[in-house]
C-alpha cells in the first residue's frame, strides 16, 4: 500500500481516510453546532434546529436511493410514517406498551427497512417515471391505511402521549435541547456510515447501477440484491428519523406524513446537490430552517407590522401556509439557475454541463 | 479439455434464427475468433454465453459445469467477463472506480463491513486498489486513474473496458469488436495487449471485423453467416475457404 502510494503520489488510494483539512474544518463545524444551545436560549429556535435533524436524516436516506442508485422514489414519507408509527404504537398508552426508546430506534429502523424491501421487490424492474409513479402510490396508501386502521392507529386522531426518551433518570421531556444533541449525534454517525458506504464495494455497485445497469450486471453485480439494499438502507434512515420525530412531538397523525413531506425531502436534496453528502446537508438545513424558523418568524413580523399600522390583511397573515408556494418557487429557481444544486457532486455538475453542450 | 463448449446452441427471435445449431469448443489458453458479416449472429453468441439471452435450445458448458440458464451476474462470478461492441463504461465514475467495480465478484466485504470500514474491508479495499492500479499500469492508463471514464480518449476507453473486464481475474474473456473505431497504431497496441492477456493464462474469445488483427493473433477461427457456422479452422485455412469468401464478397467473386 505505502509503496503504491509512493509510486502514484497523486492517487486517492486512501480515499476512505480523511485528509487533515477536512478533519479540521469538520471539527470547527462540530464545535460550533455543539455550542448552539449554550449560546441561544430561545426554546422555539432550538426546537426548530432540532427539527432540522429529521429533515436531514430523511434527506440522507433518500439520497441513497435517488442520488446514488438513481431510482426516483416519490413516496419516501411513507417510511418516515412507518418508523414513527412503529414507535408510537409500541411506546404509548395506545396499547399500554412502553418499550424502551433506544431499543425502538433499532427496531423501527429494521421495520422500515423491511417495508423498503416490500416496496422494492415488486418494483425492481421499473425505472424512471414508472418507478416514480408506483412509489408515489405507495406514499399515498400508507397514510390512508393509518387513517382507516382505527383499531391499531386510532385513525385520523393519531397516537397521543408517546413516550419521551430518557437516559438513566434524566428524561428528555419537552425541552428541545436534548433532542438537538440526540439528532446531532445520530447525524454524525450516519454521515460517517454514508461516507464509508460511498467509498466501498456496495457504494460503487449502487453507482454502477445508476450509470449502466446492464454493464453492472455483467460485472457480476447482483442488481436485484443491491437495489433492495439501497431501498432497505434508505428506508432505515427514515425509520430512525420517524422514531425521534414521534418522541419529540409526542403526537402523530396520518396528516403528518403526506406527500408534501416527500416533496420537501426531494427538494432538499435537489437544492443542495443530489448525490453529494455535503450538498444534502446544506440543502436539508436550508429547507428545514425555512420551514421551521424563517416562515414562522416572518409571520410574526407581518403580524407586528399589521398591528402597528392597523393593516388587517397583515394581522391575520400566516406565512407558513405559503411554504409550498415558496418551495415551488425555490425549485423553479434552482432548475433555472443552478440545476446541479448549491453544492453539487462533481459528477452531477459535469453530467449537466455535458447535456447542455450537446443540447 | 475445453474451457467453454457450446452444444447445438440455437436462439430464435420469433421466426428468425439468430444462431442455429452452433457447436464448438474453446480450448483453455487459446485465442479464438468469431467472424462473419454483419448480422451473422456473433454478438448474439456472446449474449447467450453471458446470460442476457436464454437459448431456445442447446447448452453451454464452462469449466465442466452447465451454465446454460444462468443470469449475467452469476456467469461473471464463474469467471467469464466481457466487453461491449459499443463502449459501456460507467461514464461518471473514475477510471479506478470502474476497475474496482469490475473486481466486484472478488470482493467479499459485507454491507456492514462497508458501512463501518471494518479491518477486513480496509485490507480488502487496499489490496484491490493495489491490484487495480497494477492493472491500469499494465494497460498504460494509470495516469488517468482519477479521471472520469468518459473523459478518456476513445482508444483508452476501449482499453479501460478490457481492464475492467480483467479486474476480477476471469478465466475467459469475451471481446466484442475491441478494435472498432481505433486507428492503426492503437490496433497494433491492442494486438500486443490481447497476446499478453493470453500470456497471463486468460483464454480469449474474440469478435472482430479487422481481418489483419484476426489473422494475426487467432489460434483458431469460426466463421458465422446467417446464424450458422460455415467454416472453421486455422486462420490460413479459413482465409482461403470458398464459402467464407462468398459470404463476405458474394457469389462469383
Amino acid at each position: 500500500m505505502r509503496a503504491l502510494a509512493r509510486r502514484f503520489p497523486s492517487l486517492p488510494l486512501g480515499l476512505h481516510r480523511y485528509r487533515l483539512d477536512q478533519l479540521v474544518g469538520g471539527a470547527i463545524v462540530v464545535v460550533a453546532l455543539l455550542l448552539v444551545p449554550v449560546l441561544d436560549s430561545n426554546v422555539s429556535q432550538i426546537s426548530a434546529f432540532a427539527d432540522a435533524g429529521y429533515v436531514l436524516l430523511l434527506a440522507f436516506g433518500l439520497n441513497i436511493v435517488v442520488g446514488y442508485t438513481g431510482l426516483l422514489v416519490l413516496g419516501y414519507a411513507a417510511f418516515f410514517a412507518i418508523g414513527a408509527y412503529t414507535y408510537g404504537m409500541l411506546a404509548s398508552p395506545q396499547f399500554n406498551l412502553h418499550y424502551n426508546f433506544w431499543l425502538m430506534l433499532v427496531v423501527s429502523a429494521l421495520v422500515a427497512a423491511a417495508f423498503g424491501v416490500l416496496l422494492g421487490a415488486p418494483t425492481l424492474r421499473l425505472r424512471g417515471d414508472y418507478l416514480a409513479i408506483v412509489t408515489l402510490g405507495f406514499g399515498e396508501i400508507v397514510p390512508q391505511l393509518l387513517r382507516n386502521l382505527d383499531k391499531f392507529t386510532n385513525g385520523p386522531n393519531g397516537i397521543v402521549a408517546i413516550d419521551q426518551p430518557s437516559i438513566g433518570s434524566y428524561s428528555f421531556g419537552f425541552n428541545p435541547v436534548p433532542y438537538y444533541y440526540l439528532y446531532f449525534v445520530v447525524i454524525c454517525v450516519c454521515l460517517v456510515l454514508l461516507n464509508n458506504l460511498r467509498h466501498s464495494r456496495l457504494g460503487r455497485a449502487w453507482m454502477a447501477i445508476r450509470e449502466d445497469e446492464l454493464a453492472a450486471e455483467h460485472m457480476g453485480i447482483d442488481t436485484t440484491g443491491v437495489k433492495l439494499l439501497a431501498f432497505s438502507i434508505g428506508s432505515a434512515f427514515a425509520g430512525v428519523a420517524g422514531v425521534i420525530y414521534a418522541s419529540k412531538v409526542t403526537t402523530i397523525s396520518p396528516d403528518d406524513f403526506q406527500f408534501q413531506v416527500s416533496v420537501m425531502i426531494l427538494l432538499a436534496i435537489v437544492l443542495g446537490g443530489i448525490g453529494n453528502l455535503v450538498g444534502v446537508l446544506v440543502g436539508g438545513t436550508i429547507i428545514a430552517l425555512l420551514n421551521f424558523l424563517v416562515l414562522p418568524q416572518a409571520s410574526n413580523w407581518a403580524h407586528a407590522i399589521g398591528d402597528k399600522f392597523g393593516i388587517g390583511a397583515l394581522q391575520g397573515l400566516d406565512l407558513t401556509n405559503y411554504h409550498f408556494m415558496l418551495f415551488g418557487l425555490i425549485l423553479v429557481l434552482v432548475m433555472l439557475f443552478r440545476p446541479e444544486g448549491l453544492v453539487p457532486s462533481a459528477t452531477v455538475r459535469a453530467e449537466l454541463r455535458a447535456e447542455q453542450e450537446t443540447a | 479439455m475445453a474451457l467453454l463448449s457450446l452444444r447445438e446452441l440455437t436462439k430464435s427471435f420469433g421466426g428468425l434464427s439468430a444462431v442455429k445449431n452452433l457447436t464448438f469448443d474453446v480450448a483453455e489458453g487459446a485465442i479464438i475468433s468469431l467472424i462473419g458479416p454483419n448480422g451473422a449472429g456473433k454478438s448474439t453468441v456472446f449474449n447467450l454465453i453471458t446470460g442476457i439471452y436464454r437459448p431456445t435450445s442447446g447448452s453451454i458448458g464452462f469449466a465442466g459445469r452447465d451454465i446454460t440458464n444462468l443470469k449475467p451476474n452469476a456467469v461473471a462470478d464463474f469467471g467469464i467477463m466481457r466487453t461491449f461492441q459499443n463502449i459501456r463504461l460507467f461514464a461518471y465514475m473514475t477510471v479506478l472506480e470502474n476497475v474496482l467495480v469490475g473486481r466486484h465478484v472478488r470482493m467479499h466485504a459485507t454491507p456492514w463491513g462497508d458501512a463501518l470500514h471494518s479491518p477486513y474491508q480496509r485490507r480488502e479495499e487496499d489490496a484491490c486498489r493495489e491490484r487495480a492500479m497494477e492493472l491500469l499500469e499494465w494497460f498504460g492508463i494509470a495516469r488517468y486513474a482519477t479521471d472520469w471514464a468518459r473523459n478518456l480518449p476513445y482508444g483508452m476507453q476501449r482499453r479501460l473496458e478490457i481492464a475492467r473486464a480483467l479486474a476480477s481475474e476471469p478465466k475467459l474473456l469475451l471481446l466484442d469488436e475491441p478494435a472498432a473505431g481505433t486507428n492503426p497504431a492503437e490496433k497494433a497496441g491492442l494486438m500486443k495487449l490481447v497476446q499478453s492477456i493470453r500470456g497471463r493464462g486468460v483464454t480469449v474469445l474474440l469478435i472482430e471485423h479487422d481481418m489483419k488483427l484476426v489473422m494475426g493473433i487467432s489460434d483458431y477461427v469460426h466463421v458465422l453467416d446467417y446464424g450458422e457456422e460455415i467454416a472453421h479452422g486455422k486462420p490460413e485455412q479459413v482465409r482461403h475457404d470458398q464459402r467464407v469468401i462468398e459470404a463476405y464478397l458474394g457469389k462469383g467473386a
